[in-house]
């Protein structure tokens, strides 16, 4: 009897609880609505362009054909399933390693040589003492960001051709006939990558760590200089520190885009002689989906990077929060 | 955050001032002026050489590797441009694409942002995990290629560039931060007044945002302005064509300008080609560096606050 008594009231309780709930979702509504309203169009996005181009990926696992329905969407969910079929050709193909070795190094020479290139130029900038030419520096190192990539493509192309490019030409002076052709040869398409790369976000990317370092208290410098501490001592024991956090957090970020190369740039930088270092995964996914019509291999080969890469961030997070960093989320 | 601030207090050695500068400081000083001044002139060099080069005639073009000032002017290339016309056209779509993809952006952006920076909105944080996911998570190129083209129909239409990219996360949470800073009293306030959340958006919250309302459109503009894949991806009508893809199909795929008989050259004789080039990477950069100094201390403050996590 007392034991029936007990699971009425909890069942009472939870009807309560459940009605409560449903009580303060219909409050918050009524008393918000506008706020709800307001977020529809936003949501609506997120839904139509990102949520279901996800349900999308089930094509990875089927054979897709367009024929295979009368509309698209029954030919995407409507395909015979395949499994891993896709992701077995993927990685047993005679692309994958030399995609995964051209991705890699590239996206690795931008890690090693494009991340730091803004915190030390960060940290040069923060030394200057003179205000107006610091101004004018940020000023103009800012502007390459603001470019399109298809113009920094064609300011490279009109650099660096051989046959009428202006660094060619001083390149050819110092090294003769031996000139580095940066623009064909395979062994130099990462540099050229990473060489656009510096050249357009060193600047911009600044910004960042000059807000971090602009907050830093003066008078922990006035008293690690009481203490003797000289130029460098400075800025290992107090400027670094300072800006730690934002590097981790620009370090996670960066560490997420690993296996995502920007298509854009080297579709445009791509050509017949650079080939063998230039095809990486994202120009796959165009060259076999959107011109080759292989929709389940390219949705496949996407999904293998989307997953690597977001495994990564999650992973580089965690760590980072291990270190008693905030991390990203 | 915490400082690690232990030195070792042994290694204390006096100084007379606290701005002694020896002549070693001195050195590295003048160093890092000299750095600066030449990482700030490999930025602009190259556009300089090429506004120069677009003015210049063909022959010196071939025969000078390098020059800032050309010898002889000539307008041969933007002559050319006028009257070829794929320039002005590929200009004034992405002005359209620009101005209105801009506007759609700032649109959705906000609109989600005002809700998502109010602490007592029920649900909040299932709906700013809702954008993160966006964030970290894609369906990669074929489905949205897919979604745009055989099930929304938008190909060779403006809303193909305009709708895949209506927000962007990063840029939506930079409002999101910069409306949670304004002090909920100026709201109160309103809401006192008998004022609901709509009014109280658009009245207050909106005119107060200036600085990152600016920045973030700059941030929007300036990628519709630049974006080229999309545009390649779905419009292949000519008519619609817009900068970045004239551009890239005058400087990299076409000999247009050499086997244009149409035109007189002059006394050189040389068709304008690769000053035609130039001339074209000239017009697609300006509108942007024209509009870019006037929101350029904007823009560092947004970047600033969108650095504040929240």
């Amino acid at each position: 009897m007392a034991q029936t008594a007990a699971v009425k009231q909890s069942k009472a309780n939870a009807r309560a609880q459940k009605q409560l709930g449903h009580n303060t979702w219909r409050k918050a509504f009524m008393q918000h609505y506008w706020l709800y309203i307001m977020m529809l169009p936003a949501l609506l996005y997120m839904i139509i362009f990102n949520y279901l181009p996800m349900t999308g990926l089930y094509m990875a696992f089927t054979d897709f054909s367009p024929f295979n329905g009368d509309t698209i969407l029954e030919s995407v969910f409507g395909s015979p399933f395949a499994g891993l079929k896709y992701f077995k050709k993927l990685f047993t193909g005679p692309d994958f390693w030399t995609l995964f070795r051209n991705t890699l190094s590239i996206s690795l020479a931008n890690l090693f040589f494009a991340f730091p290139a803004p915190i030390i130029l960060a940290l040069i900038l923060n030394e200057l003492r003179c205000k107006w030419f610091k101004r004018t520096a940020q000023t103009l190192v800012y502007i390459p960001h603001f470019v399109s990539i298809v113009i920094v493509a064609a300011l490279t192309f009109q650099m660096f051709s051989t046959t009428d490019g202006a660094i060619y030409h001083v390149l050819t002076q110092i090294f003769g006939a031996n000139a580095p052709d940066l623009l064909s040869d395979p062994k130099l398409f990462p540099t050229l990558i990473v060489g656009q790369n510096i050249w357009k976000e060193t600047g911009y990317g600044t910004i960042i760590y000059l807000a971090a370092l602009s907050s830093v208290d003066v008078q922990l410098y006035e008293a690690a200089k009481i203490d003797g501490a000289g130029r460098w001592q400075l800025m290992w024991h107090v400027t670094l520190p300072a800006i730690r956090g934002t590097i981790v957090l620009m370090l996670i970020m960066k560490v997420g885009q690993l296996l995502n190369t920007s298509y854009e740039q080297i579709f445009l930088m791509q050509n017949s002689m650079n080939r063998a270092a230039s095809d990486v995964f994202d120009t796959y996914v165009y060259t076999k989906g959107i011109t080759g019509g292989q929709y389940s291999l390219a949705t496949a080969t996407g999904l293998f990077k989307s997953t690597i890469s977001m495994l990564m961030v999650v992973t580089a997070n965690k760590i980072a929060k291990l270190f008693g960093e905030s991390g990203l989320y | 955050m915490t400082m690690p601030f232990t030195h070792k207090k042994d290694e204390v050695r006096a100084t007379g001032t606290l701005e002694a500068r020896t002549p070693g400081d001195q050195a590295v000083q003048v160093l890092l002026y000299v750095i600066i001044a030449l990482v700030a002139l490999a930025c602009v060099l190259p556009f300089i050489y090429v506004v120069a080069g677009s003015f210049a005639t063909e022959r010196e073009l071939t025969e000078r590797p390098f020059f800032l000032i050309p010898q002889d002017v000539s307008l041969n290339a933007y002559q050319y441009i006028l009257k070829q016309g794929d320039v002005f056209r590929g200009l004034k779509n992405s002005v359209i694409v620009t101005v209105i993809g801009t506007l759609i952006n700032m649109f959705v952006s906000c609109t989600i942002a005002y809700p998502l920076s109010r602490p007592y909105l029920k649900g909040r944080n299932g709906f700013i995990n809702m954008v993160i996911v966006t964030m970290l998570f894609t369906g990669g190129m074929v489905p949205a290629y897919i979604m745009v083209v055989n099930v929304l129909h938008l190909g060779n239409t403006y809303w193909a560039l305009w709708l895949p990219t209506a927000m962007s996360a990063f840029n939506m949470i930079i409002i999101k931060n910069y409306f949670q800073g304004i002090p909920m009293e100026l709201e109160e306030a309103a809401i006192i007044d008998g004022s609901n959340d709509l009014i109280t958006f658009v009245r207050i919250i909106l005119p107060l945002s200036a600085p990152v309302l600016a920045s973030v459109s700059l941030f929007y503009a300036v990628s519709h302005w630049n974006s080229y894949f999309n545009a390649m991806l779905y419009i292949n009508n000519s008519d619609m064509e817009v900068i970045t893809i004239v551009l890239r199909r005058l400087v990299f795929l076409t000999t247009q300008v050499a086997e244009d008989s149409t035109f007189d050259w002059g006394a050189a004789g040389m068709p304008p080609i690769k000053a035609v080039k130039m001339a074209t990477t000239v017009l697609s950069t300006l509108p942007i560096l024209c509009i870019y100094p006037f929101v350029q201390k904007f823009f560092t403050q947004g970047v600033m606050v969108g650095s504040v996590k929240g």
